[in-house]
């Protein structure tokens, strides 16, 4: 286990320094001067000049890059050139709204997913079996911001049940204590902002969850079948055990395993997704962060966002690794890490 | 697998048949485009904007007046040929990387995989954005930015189907009858490697299809007055409240084509590469 989680950690560590030389190569190659973009057409070429100083543009490459690591290393992110403010603290406060969206998008899609899922296989062929399967299909077929935007038409602006855009109402206080705006508000007793801010969520996690949800609900119905024909199964059942308890215990237990991984590998489409989802919503998160920074060659921004994000997907893939491994008793005994 | 038996499989597959009927027919309407496109899909009409279906407008009109139906019709032609673009920009050189990776082990494996890995640690559409970014907002560059993404998908595919391949009998015995490498790469081993790859690109071709209206939607893909179905959505937004006609049919339309290359894709894997599933 030990060697194994070396090697995968080891793994990560080169994948990190790939994404961020191939980030910063890359970067630089968008056509525009930053410098120039920053003080607008009309400045001087000195103005040019000292903006491209101050932020080490007029470096080398291999120096930029250097200088960009050591202060990496001291969680220093380089500061935004079109706010100022340091790239960490810009990333810090959205990061926690698409976090937000994201862990509510997983559990929808979890939760709904593996129940449609699990009834399907257990009902096989039945008209649910085929409705969900259906809908599935639909979910991975659909334009996710089409589909954002139809329901935003049908519960904002027809029936008016939902609001359209923004994690909460203009003028409430959000209550700082983790940046999660729904659960700070629980902390402090503010079920009014609770209710707000809830509400704000749905339509924007919903549209989000639809994609991984279809994938989790098509894996674990194809997983529990393949379990469900298996011998244990029947002895189980001729055991007397409750087919609940069967069901349960033992099917779902052992057909877990693709889906741990399907649900693992999904975050990577949850974060794009987050990119298209805030943009339809306004969500204030990452994901418009990173384009509107893109477009406006805010360098460090970028930089820092998408190193974040291929963070947080190498992450992932090694904590699904794990969980595997962990899970799956023949990696352990055939497998020697 | 025989070529006949496949065809007959097909055609037993529900599943496939549905796609297949989806994508025939809009390949059919992005082929008579001209001849049965009610307007010109890019003469404004000021008297008439942001109309609600009609007879004569069956799916409305835009913000410009533009008849939505003949944009819609016009616009097939230009996501049929991103999916077809983009998949082939992805499936040749992954394909020649997966098969030298597989094939060449090591020394060759190693750099060219932990290269792929690299591209995979970003989120899909983050990474097209990003080349879009680098390389200007055009259909053309959202086609090689779509295209360089999924490289690395066929990359890993056929490397694996050439590392189970590489040890069979038959092989071998080529190699031991003198047969070069070339030979057996490009005779015996890329042959049965094709399936898996056709199963993909199917699949992909879908996938195709919507991340380039994401990148049209993001303003990063077709310029205006271009009718591409993403670029069409995202003007669609600003008029969400009081003509939801004008984002929902494109919407749509990118729907049943995916839905198409999804269900046709989904079949060919039940005949061609049950492994897959």
């Amino acid at each position: 286990m030990g060697r194994f989680i070396s090697r995968r950690l080891f793994h990560l560590v080169f994948i990190l320094i790939g994404v961020s030389i191939l980030v910063f190569l890359m970067l630089r190659l968008i056509p525009g001067d930053p410098a120039h973009l920053l003080v607008g057409e009309l400045a001087s070429p000195q103005d040019v000049a000292r903006i491209r100083e101050k932020f080490g543009l007029d470096r080398s490459y291999p120096y930029q890059y250097y200088v960009y690591m050591k202060n990496l290393f001291r969680g220093d992110m380089g500061t935004s050139i079109r706010s100022g403010v340091p790239v960490s603290e810009e990333i810090a406060v959205r990061f926690l709204a698409t976090v937000e969206l994201s862990v509510a998008a997983m559990l929808i899609s979890s939760l709904v997913g593996i129940m449609a899922g699990v009834i399907s296989s257990v009902r096989k062929y039945s008209l649910f079996d085929y409705a969900s399967m259906l809908l599935a299909l639909a979910g991975i077929s659909m334009p996710i911001f089409w589909l954002g935007l139809m329901l935003m038409y049908l519960f904002s602006v027809k029936w008016g049940i939902l609001p359209m855009m923004g994690r909460f109402t203009m003028g409430f206080d959000p209550h700082t204590v983790t940046g999660l705006v729904i659960l700070d508000s629980l902390l402090k007793g503010d079920l009014a902002l609770f209710t707000n801010s809830l509400k704000h969520l749905i339509l924007p996690a919903f549209t989000l969850a639809t994609i991984p949800m279809a994938i989790i609900a098509r894996m674990t119905r194809s997983s529990m079948l393949e379990v469900l024909s298996k011998d244990y199964i029947r002895t189980a059942r001729a055991k007397g055990l409750a087919y609940r308890t069967v069901i349960i215990r033992h099917a779902l237990k052992n057909a877990f395993l693709p889906v741990v991984t399907v649900i693992g590998l999904n975050f990577g489409l949850l974060l794009g997704g987050a990119v298209l989802t805030e943009t339809i919503f306004s969500w204030p998160g990452l994901g418009r962060y990173v384009v509107d920074s893109l477009l406006a060659r805010d360098y460090p921004a970028v930089q820092g966002c998408i190193l974040l994000f291929a963070v947080i997907m190498v992450v992932v893939n090694l904590a699904v690794d794990v969980i595997y491994f962990y899970l799956d008793p023949r990696l352990r005994t055939d497998g020697k890490g | 697998m025989e070529k006949v038996e496949v065809f007959s499989e097909l055609k037993k597959n529900k599943t496939a048949m549905v796609g297949l009927f989806l994508i025939s027919t809009l390949v059919i309407v992005a082929v008579l485009g001209p001849l049965i496109a009610p307007y010109h899909p890019l003469t404004p009409d000021p008297l008439n904007r942001l109309k609600p279906p009609s007879r004569s407008h069956p799916f409305g009109t835009d913000s410009l007046g533009r008849d939505i139906l003949s944009r819609v019709i016009f616009g097939s032609r230009i996501s049929i040929l991103i999916g077809l673009i983009a998949v082939s920009l992805s499936l040749v050189p992954g394909t020649i990387l997966g098969l030298v990776a597989g094939f060449y082990g090591r020394k060759v494996d190693e750099p060219i995989m932990r290269f792929m890995d690299i591209l995979l640690a970003f989120p899909a559409i983050l990474l097209a954005i990003f080349i879009t970014a680098i390389l200007g907002p055009s259909l053309l560059n959202t086609m090689i930015a779509v295209g360089i993404v999924y490289i690395p998908h066929y990359a890993r595919i056929v490397r694996s189907t050439v590392l189970s391949l590489k040890e069979q009998l038959f092989v071998q015995a080529v190699r031991s009858l003198g047969g070069s490498n070339l030979r057996i790469i490009v005779r015996h081993i890329f042959p049965n490697t094709v399936p898996p790859i056709i199963v993909y690109a199917t699949l992909g071709m879908g996938t195709a299809v919507l991340q380039a209206a994401a990148l049209g939607f993001l303003g990063l893909g077709a310029q205006p007055p271009t009718p591409e179905w993403g670029a069409m959505l995202s003007e669609g937004r600003q008029y969400i409240q009081n003509a939801p006609h004008v984002a929902a049919f494109p919407g749509i339309a990118i729907f049943v084509l995916v839905l198409g290359f999804n269900l046709f894709g989904d079949g060919l894997r039940d005949i061609l590469d049950p492994s897959l599933r």
